[in-house]
C-alpha cells in the first residue's frame, strides 16, 4: 500500500489533537486546564483554517462540555472532547450520562493530581476515580499511541455505542516531543468510516431519549452497559489486530515484556511503564527472571490476559500512581480481585509511588524489584519514595 | 393527523397538536399549555432539550413520549449547552433547519442551569431557550428557587419565615448579555405568546421566552383558576409583559390594569399568610419596577403612552 504518512516530533497532547483530526471528529467542546489546554488550542486551529470541518464550542465549564458533547452526539455526530483533573471531575455527572445514553463520544484526559493542594502534575487518580461511569479507558504510554488510540477509540466506541477515554500522563507525556507517525488521511477514512449512528435523535421521528425508566425496566439497561463493555473486550482486540494490518502496530488489553520465564512481574500503567520496562530490561541483562505487564485497557477490565500472565508467577509487585484512601493503590485493588479464581496465586505487594508528579526513575523500580522478591507475605500498601 | 390552519385568539395556529393527549401533567398545569402553544408557534421543525423539570414527568415514562417532536433528557443543569451540542450536532450534519427548543424550569434556568446558560447567551448560541417559570422547584414538592417571589410561601420557606428576596431578575440578566430577542408571556395571554414565539423563530442566535406558567398545587389554588391567575399576574403588574431586543430595546407589550396586586395574591393559598402591610409593601415594589420598565420603554420608543392597557376580559 502507497503511504503518504508524515512523521513529526510533537507532544502527546499534539498527538491527540491530530488523532482527533485524523478521525474527522464533527463537534469539540471543550474547556481550558492545564496540563490539557494545548489539545484544544490546536483543534481550534485546524477549524479554524478549515483543515478540520468541525463546530468548536468554547463552552464556560468542563460540565457544560461533556453536555455539548451529550447533545451532538446524540444527533449523530462524532464528538471529542479533553480534559484533566478537576475538569474530569466536574463532568462527573455527564460522564455518567454519556455512557448511559449509549453515546460514542471519545475524550483525552490528561491525568492530573487532585486538589487541594494545588498539582497541575501527573497522578491516576482523577481517571480512576472514574472507574464506575461506564467509560472504557485506555492508558496509553507513547504519542504515537496517544493518536492511533483516539483513532481506536472512535473505531471501538461507534461499533459497542460506549465512550472512550483515552488517558495520558501530565507532562512526562502531554509535554513530551517525541516522533509521531501522522497517516495518511485516506487509510484513516478506510479504517475508520463516517459514523452512522444506529440510535439518535432525528427530526420527524418524535421519540424521547433518556426518560424516566421505573424499577421494571431500568435493570436492563445497566445489564445491557455491561454486556457493551463485555464486547467491548473482543472489539478491541479485533479492531487494534484491522488498524495494525494498516498501519503497523498492534495494541491489545495489555503489554506484556519478558513473562514468559519470569518469577516476578511488574504490573503498572501508563508512562511508567516505559520506566519499569528500562528497569526490567537491566535486571534480564543480569540474569534476573523479572517481567512487565503494562494494563493498557483498564475498563473493561482484562480479567483473563492478567490470570493468565500472573498465574504461577512467584511475586507481582503492582505499581500505582494512584490511591483510593482507605483501600489501596487501584490498579492493585483489581488485579488482586483478577487473582482470586485462580489456583496458583502470586503474592501480590502494591507499591504507592509517584503520586503529585513525584519523579519515578528506572532505580527506583528496581529496587522495588530487589525489595517484592525478599519479601514472603503479601503487603496492601507499600509506599515509594516518601519523605519521612 | 390534522392539517391546515385556524385562528386563535386572533393568530393563525396550526389545527396539529404536537402535544398528544395522554401527558402526566396535573390538572391545570400552566407548563403543560405552554408547551401545547409553543409548539403550536414553531409548526413542528422542533426539537426539544429538556433537564430534569415536572416536564421530565409530563412528558410520560419511557417508552412513553407525549410530543410529536424528538425530545432529548438532559442532566439538571445542562438545558443550554446540551441545546447548543444538539444544534452543533444538525448543523454539522447538514440540517440547518431544525429549531432547538432547551425546555427548563425555573429552577433548572435562575439557579443550576444559569451557568450554562449564560455561557450559551453569551456565546450567542442558535437556540431558543423556554423557561416556564412555576416560581418554586413544584416537582420535587415545592421548594423555593430563585424565582420565587417575595412574601411567598414554599415547603422551605415556611409560614413565620416566608421568602425574603424578591425574584430574581433573568430578563436583565438576559438584556445583559445582548442575545437578540427575550420576551415575557404567560399561557393567560396565547396569542401574544405565539406572536413572540413566532418572532423568536425567525431571529437567529439565542432567543429566550420566559413564560409565567402557574402550579396550581405549588401556588395552592384550585386548577380551574390558572388562567385567571395568569391573566392577573400580568393585569395587576405582576408579572409584566415585554420584550428586549438586543439586550437595550425595551418593548412593554401591555400596560396594567386599575387593580390592586391583592386581587392576584389573594387567589393563592401561597400568600394566605400576608397581612395588608405587607402586601402594601408588595404593591410598592410592583409599582417601582413597572416605573422602571416604562423608563426603558420610553428610552427605546420616545414615550410610553402608547402601550396598550392589557386586555383582560371577562
Amino acid at each position: 500500500m502507497v503511504t503518504v504518512s508524515a512523521t513529526k516530533v510533537i507532544t502527546g497532547n499534539h498527538a491527540v489533537s491530530y488523532g482527533a483530526l485524523l478521525s474527522r471528529v464533527q463537534v469539540i467542546s471543550a474547556y481550558p486546564i492545564t496540563p490539557q489546554t494545548q489539545v484544544v488550542e490546536l483543534l481550534s486551529e485546524f477549524v479554524a483554517s478549515g483543515r478540520l470541518a468541525a463546530r468548536f464550542i468554547t463552552v464556560e465549564s468542563e460540565h457544560s462540555a461533556m453536555a455539548a458533547c451529550i447533545g451532538a452526539a446524540s444527533v449523530g455526530a462524532r464528538t471529542f472532547t479533553a480534559t484533566s483533573s478537576q475538569g474530569l471531575a466536574l463532568m462527573h455527572e455527564m460522564l455518567h450520562w454519556a455512557s448511559g445514553a449509549r453515546l460514542p463520544i471519545v475524550m483525552a484526559n490528561i491525568n492530573r493530581a487532585l486538589a487541594p493542594p494545588w498539582s497541575i502534575w501527573t497522578d491516576q487518580t482523577d481517571s480512576l476515580a472514574q472507574r464506575d461511569t461506564g467509560w472504557m479507558q485506555i492508558y496509553v504510554e507513547t504519542s504515537q499511541e496517544v493518536l492511533d488510540s483516539i483513532i481506536l477509540g472512535f473505531k471501538v466506541s461507534e461499533r459497542v455505542l460506549l465512550p472512550t477515554m483515552v488517558v495520558l500522563d501530565a507532562f512526562l507525556l502531554s509535554h513530551t516531543a517525541e516522533p509521531v507517525e501522522i497517516y495518511d488521511q485516506g487509510r484513516v477514512d478506510e479504517f475508520l468510516p463516517p459514523f452512522s449512528a444506529p440510535y439518535r435523535l432525528s427530526p420527524g421521528a418524535p421519540q424521547a431519549l433518556g426518560g424516566l425508566a421505573d424499577p421494571g425496566v431500568y435493570f436492563e439497561f445497566r445489564v445491557k452497559l455491561q454486556e457493551a463493555m463485555e464486547r467491548a473486550r473482543e472489539a478491541i482486540v479485533e479492531e487494534g489486530e484491522r488498524f495494525s494490518k494498516l498501519f503497523g502496530r498492534f495494541y491489545g488489553l495489555v503489554q506484556e515484556e519478558h513473562t514468559g520465564d519470569a518469577e516476578t512481574v511488574i504490573v503498572t500503567a501508563g508512562t511508567m511503564a516505559g520506566t519499569a520496562r528500562a528497569a526490567v530490561r537491566e535486571l534480564r541483562s543480569q540474569g534476573r527472571k523479572v517481567g512487565l505487564v503494562r494494563i493498557r485497557v483498564f475498563r473493561p477490565f482484562p480479567f483473563s490476559e492478567i490470570r493468565r500472565i500472573l498465574e504461577g508467577r512467584k511475586r507481582v509487585a503492582v505499581l500505582d500512581r494512584n490511591l483510593s484512601p482507605g483501600h489501596h493503590g487501584i490498579f492493585y485493588e483489581e488485579v488482586k480481585s483478577a487473582l482470586y479464581p485462580v489456583s496458583a496465586r502470586p503474592l501480590v505487594v502494591g507499591y504507592v509511588l509517584g503520586l503529585g508528579g513525584r519523579d519515578v526513575r528506572p532505580e527506583d523500580i528496581q529496587a522495588i524489584v530487589d525489595d517484592v522478591e525478599k519479601r514472603e507475605e503479601a503487603r496492601e500498601i507499600v509506599w515509594w519514595g516518601v519523605r519521612r | 393527523m390534522s392539517t391546515g390552519t385556524l385562528t386563535w385568539a386572533g393568530v393563525e395556529v396550526p389545527r396539529e397538536e404536537y402535544l398528544h393527549p395522554g401527558h402526566l401533567a396535573c390538572q391545570g398545569c400552566g407548563a403543560a399549555l405552554a408547551m401545547r402553544l409553543v409548539l403550536k408557534a414553531m409548526g413542528g421543525d422542533a426539537m426539544v432539550v429538556l433537564p430534569a423539570c415536572c416536564w421530565t414527568i409530563i412528558d410520560g415514562p419511557f417508552p412513553y413520549h407525549a410530543l410529536k417532536v424528538p425530545l432529548l433528557h438532559t442532566a439538571f443543569e445542562t438545558a443550554a449547552a446540551a441545546a447548543a451540542g444538539v444544534k452543533a450536532g444538525l448543523e454539522v450534519l447538514g440540517d440547518t433547519r431544525t429549531q432547538v427548543i432547551a425546555w427548563a424550569g425555573d429552577g433548572g434556568t435562575f439557579d443550576i442551569g444559569l451557568q450554562a446558560l449564560s455561557g450559551a447567551a453569551e456565546r450567542n448560541e442558535d437556540i431558543l431557550y423556554v423557561c416556564y417559570d412555576n416560581e418554586a422547584y413544584m416537582n420535587t414538592g415545592i421548594q423555593r428557587s430563585s424565582a420565587t417571589p417575595l412574601g411567598a410561601w414554599t415547603t422551605t420557606t415556611p409560614e413565620g419565615h416566608p421568602e425574603d428576596r424578591p425574584k430574581k431578575d433573568l430578563m436583565a440578566i438576559m438584556a445583559a448579555h445582548r442575545i437578540p430577542y427575550a420576551a415575557t408571556a404567560t399561557v393567560a395571554f396565547p396569542d401574544d405568546l405565539i406572536r413572540k414565539v413566532r418572532k423568536a423563530r425567525g431571529i437567529k442566535g439565542t432567543r429566550l421566552i420566559h413564560i409565567l406558567a402557574p402550579c396550581p398545587p405549588g401556588w395552592r389554588m384550585e386548577s380551574e383558576l390558572m388562567i385567571k391567575v395568569s391573566r392577573l399576574a400580568v393585569a395587576t403588574g405582576a408579572f409584566p409583559l415585554f420584550e428586549v431586543e438586543g439586550g437595550t430595546r425595551y418593548t412593554v407589550t401591555y400596560r396594567p390594569a386599575q387593580i390592586p396586586l391583592k386581587e392576584y395574591l389573594k387567589l393563592q393559598g401561597r400568600f394566605a399568610h400576608l397581612t395588608e402591610d405587607q402586601i402594601a409593601v408588595l404593591e410598592q415594589l410592583v409599582k417601582a419596577r413597572w416605573q422602571e420598565l416604562l423608563d426603558l420603554h420610553a428610552r427605546t420608543h420616545g414615550q410610553a403612552e402608547e402601550i396598550p392597557v392589557v386586555p383582560i376580559g371577562g
